[in-house]
C-alpha cells in the first residue's frame, strides 16, 4: 500500500474589506470544499477555534454567507513566544448557481469543520438558519 | 495599530524579520524527528509555563497520538477527509492525509504534568515548566 500522502500548510488568507471595521480584528477566508450530489449541494469550511454559538450562516438573495467569530478571552495572559499562524475571525460568501430550498438547509460543527447542506428546489424568501 | 500597508517595502522587512525570528527561536529548533511542517504551532507563555497551541480542524483524539520526551513534544496523526463518491466536486481547498511533527522546548519541562485539550478543531497543549527549571529566590544574608 503506498504511503499516505503528508499534509501540507496552508497559509491563512485574508479577506480583503471593502470598508474598514471599527473593531480592528481581522478576518480570514476558511478554507472550503463545495460537492454536489443529486440531493443536495453540501458546502464544508474550515474554522479551527469556532464555537457552536459563535456562527452564523445566512442566505440572502442567492448569497451564502457564513461567519464564525474566535473567543479572543481565551488568549488572555498569554504571551506570544513563537508563533506560526495568525490568529481571526472567518467569513466568505457564495453566490448560489442553484435554487435552495431554504427550510430544509442545515448546518453541523464539528472539530473546527463547519458542514452546511443546502438542499435542491425552488426559491423561497431569504431567512437566517439555525445551527446544530 | 496601522493594519494597511502603506509602504511596500514594509511586507518585505517583516517577511525578513519572520525568518529571522524562526531561525534565531529555540522553539521547533532544527533537526526535528518530524516529517514536515503541518500543524502550524503558536507558542505562548503564561507566567512560567508554556502553551502551544496547534489548528487541527477535521482532526477527532482518536486520530491524534501526542508523545512527550525529555525536551521534545512530537504532534502526529491523521487528518481524513471523506465525501461521497458520486459526489460531483465544485471546489477542493481543503487537505488531508498525515503528519508528524516534533516540538523541541528551550525549558526542562515535567513530561507527565503536560495536559492537551482538543476542542473545535484546536489543540493546546499545557506545558508546565519543570520545578527544577524555576529560578530559586537567593537571600542576602
Amino acid at each position: 500500500m503506498a504511503a499516505a500522502q503528508e499534509v501540507q500548510v496552508q497559509q491563512k488568507r485574508e479577506v480583503e474589506q471593502k470598508r474598514e471595521s471599527m473593531v480592528p480584528t481581522r478576518v480570514f477566508v476558511p478554507v472550503t470544499d463545495i460537492f454536489e450530489t443529486d440531493q443536495a449541494l453540501t458546502v464544508v469550511l474550515e474554522m479551527p477555534g469556532v464555537e457552536r454559538d459563535s456562527v452564523s450562516v445566512e442566505l440572502d438573495d442567492g448569497v451564502l454567507t457564513i461567519e464564525g467569530r474566535i473567543n479572543f478571552a481565551k488568549y488572555d495572559g498569554l504571551q506570544p513566544v513563537y508563533t506560526e499562524y495568525n490568529i481571526g475571525n472567518y467569513a466568505r460568501s457564495f453566490h448560489l448557481s442553484r435554487d435552495i430550498d431554504q427550510a430544509r438547509i442545515g448546518a453541523e460543527l464539528k472539530d473546527g469543520v463547519m458542514t452546511v447542506t443546502l438542499p435542491k428546489a425552488e426559491k423561497a424568501k431569504p431567512r437566517k438558519i439555525p445551527v446544530n | 495599530m496601522v493594519s494597511a500597508f502603506g509602504n511596500p517595502f514594509d511586507a518585505l522587512f517583516a517577511l525578513q524579520h519572520a525568518l529571522e525570528a524562526n531561525l534565531a527561536s529555540d522553539w521547533l529548533g532544527a533537526g526535528t524527528a518530524g516529517l514536515g511542517t503541518f500543524p502550524p504551532i503558536n507558542v505562548f507563555q503564561q507566567g512560567d509555563d508554556f502553551v502551544a497551541v496547534v489548528e487541527l480542524p477535521g482532526v477527532d483524539k482518536e486520530s491524534l497520538n501526542l508523545e512527550a520526551k525529555e525536551n521534545t513534544i512530537r504532534v502526529a496523526g491523521r487528518k481524513a477527509i471523506e465525501y461521497d463518491a458520486t459526489a460531483s466536486i465544485h471546489r477542493r481547498e481543503r487537505l488531508s492525509g498525515v503528519f508528524d511533527r516534533t516540538l523541541s522546548v528551550p525549558i526542562r519541562i515535567d513530561p507527565s504534568a503536560i495536559r492537551a485539550e482538543l476542542r473545535d478543531g484546536v489543540l493546546a497543549l499545557f506545558i508546565p515548566r519543570a520545578e527544577s527549571d524555576k529560578p530559586r529566590r537567593i537571600n542576602i544574608g
